[in-house]
């Protein structure tokens, strides 16, 4: 209270001016320190006291600053960038007039560096918080204000996102985070940091009971990024996000390298390199009305269950050597050929994302032969175990596609770890209780059938194609192990294929359920999931397990 | 097994009474667009029949051969094997890797699958080997039927020059020209001159256009010698050129023949095909509007003089070219049977390929001349494969994702080979069907076709449905106002999709936004339960902001049940349907009529693109706010990362496609990797000039290594 009265005392001599922010391209990344005037200027004064104004005036004023951020000229800024303002964003992400917000009146606690003073106080501090629906469901949302300090992040910033993160997950409500913030309020020190752990805490313990997803609309550098990192889903804006642990001028410093912001941790870097965010938008318009589809819901559907797929008797070529999309497969099969695809540009030998079977929301993985024929490597590993632990801790049944000619072999994948990688994968379809179907289309070679979701896994349901082919390896390998030192090499190779270039070897053994026609997979996945919308499994007690990270 | 041990009589009186009642049908309602004539299973005729071809051809063909009892055989190439002509018939057969010089030309492989099969006779289709003399030798030395015409009369039709003088000495018009070989350019003026300018220089060994020169003075004449007799020279290796009048502005019109081997003829009308681009028939009908019974008769009775003076037999087509008072010239005659023949079959009620079957089996023909009618009005639009705001259609390649010929309409029948999951490729035709319309009268069978164009769904490649549509509904083509010059006299800027009027333009506002509304409802209707109870959000009026080309409109919709009410640009428009959003066709009553509108594509940012008159349009439909903020948003160049191409995965070049100095087209293949025993082809994100290219087939390459460099 003693800070609050100060500040108010010392108004009448100090009307704020609030100089416009300085461009963040001039300030370190990972820290933003607010710019404090050192002038008084008789000008845009929140000048106010107790004697002239009722408490009913005070709360309508407080409420007019917070609704305007760090001011017209800095909301003018935002927009010059491209960039739309904290509260725009909530207002398009949510259905309309469903925003219900909270900590409207929360200020930052700072007494340092002249922070203390009135016209450095803005009513809700630089993020918004609070809650609203999206196509009539409960979401909690955070969007930091660029406008008000560079949307950095102090105490009470981090206390606000804190509280809605809090009660998102008592009543189990997704939490959906807009991040635009130049990083830590310096002027805060320690306490800026003890407000990113908080938040990270949260993040921590809402992963897996409610689902988090982060749109980065703005830098987000520093230990802020860790945020983004700990939530299922990390979204970017092209060309106005970056995402790094430290900026291009300390990079530069450390080791020299020469890399602007966009080749360090633009949405480019991020969605295609290194596969830390999982899609971009073009621009805040088209990223927040696509996340209101994001992840689909179970809804009303007008595609008919037992669509027959005609298409897809004739899509896998008859050379067993040639691609074809999986894409074209995973369209053809759900409703309305809508597939959300998760990390389209990274790691594209593996194919994973959401669409919905008869309105019901199902996750898809599938090797893309199209792609490095396919093959499991390090990335598509994490890409598709990551994926998977998702949709099992959220409930999404999980459809596999099948079409995989081993683990990619190879000095760069051995030394980066693929054994560890791989069994990420393996462990995530192993531990997976959701309800799994899986559709072997042409190769399961190795150690790979294993992997994708096989019958051992605790497969519920696994299908083969005619085209499939399940077995160790293919026809040349095995037939140079197996009748090593034969003269007829041609005359072996043609019997292995005829042994186990077809789907029967597996069948006999009840390692796949049926051989079935393509097209009539649709309406078997579609019966398939009606059944299997009760199943229950559950994995022995443990306090959790240690999947190799 | 009973149906083996059936002797052949009774099997064919199995038939006969399965066709009865078919034939019953189908004379009640010829509406179908079928035949009128019956198969008389008495007759005997093939057990077994080749065909020689591949795609709709091959299966309109054996659609007969079903009919009359006999098995088929398909030949295929390897890309082929799953193609439908291959599946529909009995036994089918591979004969060699995709390229056509390689499979379907393949006449060793093609003999092979004769005898390996026991194939009785032969039916080549159009193209391929359907005039080749050489084929129709082979075939006759081992005892096998050809079906088509004898070899000499292929032979004989087959030479612009030598037909040219058959055509003359049997009496039939032909165009005023040189009727021998043109030494040099002199006497080319010369006789230039004495015919009477324009005159065109051809060819002799022609076709397609290739060593085709017009000429309208001395000096022209000079200059088109020179270059058409180098081009044929190049083309054809025989730079013997021909020199005749030109025909400014006429029409094409054809007359199909029909002749026994034992002397009898019938010509069965004509074919209107003067809607051409690149001399390529696009849209084609029969009978034509510009012809009177007397000009028919003329042509019916030349065409048949001149098949009787070949000793033709089978079906053939004397084309001619018909100029605006009706004098009509001797084209050239086609020995086999035509692209287009559907719509004579379903004027006269004949199938044509049943009467070459039975001509080529040694049949007299069952019809005389007064027998053959004109029964209504038949239009065919060929479908192709091709962007037709290239050039009036350059090929497109791609798979057929999602395909539904309008079959449901009546009076609609469709030839094609292919179906949902096809592959267009490039190694073949790019049409992807024939949809020909039957109607009482002309403006019956063009409302129909119409109707089939809206309900035509082909999604995967770019197809000609938007410069069909705008042909059929022409004022000119409807007046039948046409010549070979249509398309460039329309559109002389080239083709650029029907252009909205100011009322189809808020109709089509008002579909998008009412779809755009329908989905958006949709989202809030969830099923199953949540453990947070869901509020959908009352309402019935919106405002929303759509954005089409360069132009923004703002909507107000009211809903009420099913039926939107949409003010637009001044003016109210009312719009009900169904609404299944999964469908891709989108049945509407816009102002209380109904429209035919296909929706291509939705996404969540509110683009819509939707097919509406043929044409695609894309729209963009925004809430008021989200158009309030998407004015922020900066216009993006797109980056251009398109003329490199990097290897994306380390492996082994198996081809490279391209040298420098290429010019690629858009997803054309550049080369191919071989990688994990997997051939992956890399192709080119877009039109461009090959700059460089960095490797040779065999190479190993690793990931990111630079292969080709575009401009």
């Amino acid at each position: 209270m003693a800070a609050f009265s100060v500040a108010r005392s010392s108004c009448g001599f100090l009307s704020g001016l609030r100089v416009s922010f300085r461009s963040l391209a001039q300030v370190k990344h990972g820290a933003v320190a607010a710019s404090v005037p050192q002038t008084s200027l008789l000008r845009d004064s929140r000048w106010y006291s107790v004697s002239h104004l009722s408490v009913k005036e005070r709360i309508d004023k407080k409420r007019k600053a917070a609704l305007i951020g760090g001011g017209q000229k800095r909301i003018d800024a935002q927009h010059k960038r491209g960039k739309l303002t904290a509260r725009e964003r909530v207002e398009l992400l949510l259905d309309p007039d469903s925003f219900v917000e909270t900590d409207m009146f929360v200020e930052h606690r700072c007494s340092d560096f002249g922070m203390e003073q009135d016209r450095n106080k803005f009513p809700g501090d630089s993020v918004v918080t609070g809650r609203g629906r999206i196509n009539g469901r409960l979401v909690y949302v955070f969007s930091q204000d660029f406008t008000v300090f560079g949307g950095s992040l102090s105490g009470a910033h981090a206390q606000k996102i804190c509280k809605i993160m809090d009660q998102a997950m008592t009543v189990g409500a997704p939490v959906i985070g807009l991040n635009d913030s130049g990083g830590a309020r310096i002027q805060e020190g320690v306490e800026s940091l003890a407000g990113y752990a908080d938040i990270f805490l949260r993040n921590v313990m809402a992963s897996g009971v409610v689902p988090q997803i982060s749109l980065i609309m703005g830098p987000c550098a520093g230990g802020a990024v860790y945020s983004p990192a700990l939530t299922d889903f990390t979204f970017m804006v092209k060309d106005t996000s970056y995402l790094f642990i430290t900026g291009p001028d300390v990079v530069k410093s450390v080791t020299n390298e020469d890399v602007t912001q966009e080749e360090l941790g633009g949405a480019k870097t991020h969605t295609s390199v290194s596969g830390v965010a999982h899609h971009a938008f073009e621009n805040d318009v088209e990223a927040l009305l696509n996340l209101r589809e994001i992840p689909p819901p179970f809804r009303e559907c007008h595609d008919p269950s037992d669509r027959l797929v005609p298409s897809l008797d004739t899509i896998v070529p008859f050379e067993s050597t040639k691609a074809y999309d999986m894409l074209d497969i995973i369209q053809a099969i759900v409703d309305e050929r809508e597939f959300f695809e998760i990390m389209p540009n990274y790691a594209k030998n593996i194919v994973v994302g959401f669409a919905r079977m008869n309105g019901r929301t199902v996750g898809i993985v599938g090797n893309q032969p199209k792609v490095a024929s396919g093959c499991l490597d390090i990335n598509s590993s994490v890409k598709g175990a990551r994926f998977v632990r998702f949709c099992d801790a959220f409930n999404i049944p999980i459809i596999t596609f099948v079409d995989v000619p081993g683990f990619l072999p190879g000095t760069a994948q051995e030394y980066g770890g693929i054994i560890r990688h791989g069994a990420k994968l393996l462990f995530a379809f192993a531990e997976a209780t959701v309800p799994k179907i899986t559709i072997i289309t042409r190769k399961a070679y190795g150690g790979a059938y294993d992997v994708m979701s096989s019958k051992h896994l605790r497969g519920d349901v696994n299908y083969a194609w005619p085209s499939a082919e399940v077995a160790v390896m293919g026809a040349k390998g095995a037939v140079q192990i197996i009748f090593r030192g034969k003269d007829n090499q041609a005359e072996a190779e043609a019997e292995y294929v005829e042994k186990f270039a077809n789907p029967f070897p597996a069948a006999v053994r009840g390692f796949v359920d049926d051989i079935i026609e393509p097209s009539t997979t649709r309406r078997k996945i579609c019966r398939d999931l009606d059944v299997l919308a009760s199943k229950k499994q559950v994995n022995p007690w443990k306090k959790h397990a240690n999947i190799p990270l | 097994m009973a149906a083996h041990s059936l002797s052949p009589s009774l099997y064919r009186l199995l038939f006969a009474v399965k066709y009865a009642s078919l034939h019953s049908r189908c004379c009640a309602v010829h509406k179908k667009a079928q035949y009128s004539t019956i198969y008389n299973p008495s007759e005997k005729t093939f057990e077994k029949i080749l065909i020689a071809n591949r795609g709709e051809i091959a299966c309109r063909v054996i659609k007969t051969c079903k009919k009359m009892g006999i098995k088929t055989v398909a030949v295929h190439s390897d890309v082929d094997s799953s193609a439908v002509h291959a599946k529909m018939a009995d036994e089918a057969v591979c004969v060699g890797p995709a390229p056509t010089s390689k499979s379907y030309l393949n006449m060793d492989a093609i003999m092979d699958a004769i005898r390996t099969t026991g194939a009785q006779a032969v039916h080549p289709g159009y193209g391929f080997l359907s005039e080749n003399k050489e084929f129709a030798k082979r075939l006759a030395a081992e005892g096998v039927t050809f079906i088509g015409p004898d070899t000499h009369a292929i032979q004989a039709m087959g030479d612009k020059i030598e037909s040219k003088l058959i055509a003359k000495a049997a009496k039939v018009n032909t165009i005023p020209g040189f009727d021998g070989v043109v030494k040099t350019a002199e006497e080319a003026v010369k006789i230039a001159q004495d015919i009477g300018y324009p005159v065109m220089i051809k060819a002799s060994a022609g076709g397609g256009g290739k060593g085709m020169r017009i000429a309208w003075n001395d000096e022209e004449t000079r200059e088109g010698f020179r270059f058409s007799s180098q081009e044929a020279a190049s083309s054809f290796g025989d730079d013997r050129l021909l020199i005749e009048k030109y025909i400014d502005n006429p029409r094409h019109i054809e007359i199909q023949v029909l002749a026994d081997k034992h002397g009898n003829a019938l010509w069965l009308n004509e074919r209107e095909c003067s809607i051409q681009r690149r001399n390529q028939k696009v849209v084609e009908e029969a009978p034509s509007t510009f012809l009177d019974s007397v000009t028919r008769q003329a042509m019916g009775e030349q065409a048949v003089q001149l098949a009787k003076a070949v000793q033709y037999s089978s079906a053939g087509t004397v084309e001619f070219l018909v100029d605006s008072k009706k004098n009509f010239y001797f084209l050239e005659m086609n020995t086999r049977l035509q692209v287009e023949h559907p719509i004579t079959e379903c004027i006269t009620g004949l199938d044509l390929v049943e009467q070459m079957i039975r001509v080529a089996k040694g049949y007299r023909l069952q019809h005389k001349q007064e027998d053959i009618p004109i029964n209504g009005w038949a239009i065919e639009s060929r479908v192709y494969a091709e962007d037709p705001y290239k050039s009036f259609g350059l090929p497109s390649i791609g798979r057929l994702s999602q395909y539904h010929e309008p079959l449901n309409l009546s009076n609609v029948r469709v030839d094609s080979g292919i179906q949902e999951g096809s592959d267009i490729s490039i190694y073949y035709d790019p049409m992807i069907s024939k949809l020909v319309t039957y109607g009482a009268t002309r403006s019956e069978a063009l409302a129909r076709m119409e109707d089939a164009l809206d309900n035509y769904v082909i999604r995967g490649v770019t197809h000609n449905i938007p410069l069909l549509r705008e042909i059929i509904t022409h004022p000119r083509f409807i007046s039948g106002d046409i010549s070979t010059n249509f398309l460039p006299e329309v559109y002389p800027d080239g083709f650029k999709g029907h252009q909205l009027e100011a009322d189809t333009r808020r109709e089509l506002l008002a579909s998008a936004a009412a779809l755009y509304i329908t989905a958006q409802l949709r989202s809030q209707r969830f099923l199953g339960e949540l453990r947070v109870s869901s509020s959908p959000v009352e309402c019935n009026h919106w405002e929303l902001c759509v954005e089409l080309g360069e132009q923004r409109h703002v909507l107000e919709i009211t809903k009420s049940g099913n039926v939107y009410t949409v003010e637009v640009d001044g003016g109210e428009v009312e719009v009900s349907g169904q609404w299944d959003l999964a469908s891709p066709l989108l049945p509407l009553t816009i102002n209380s009529t109904h429209k035919m509108l296909q929706c291509l594509s939705r996404d969540a940012s509110g683009n819509i693109v939707l097919q509406y008159l043929g044409t695609s349009f894309q729209v963009r439909v925004l809430s008021k706010l989200a158009a309030e903020l998407n004015s922020y948003m900066p216009e993006k160049v797109p980056e251009d990362t398109s003329s490199i191409l990097r290897s994306p995965m380390p492996g082994t070049m198996v081809a490279v496609s391209v040298k420098p100095g290429d010019t690629v087209a858009e997803g054309q293949e550049i080369c191919v990797i071989e990688a994990m025993k997997m051939q992956n082809s890399l192709t080119a994100v877009k039109q461009a000039k090959v700059k460089s290219v960095h490797c040779k087939p065999g190479d190993t390459v690793g990931e990111g290594d630079l292969l080709v460099e575009l401009e």
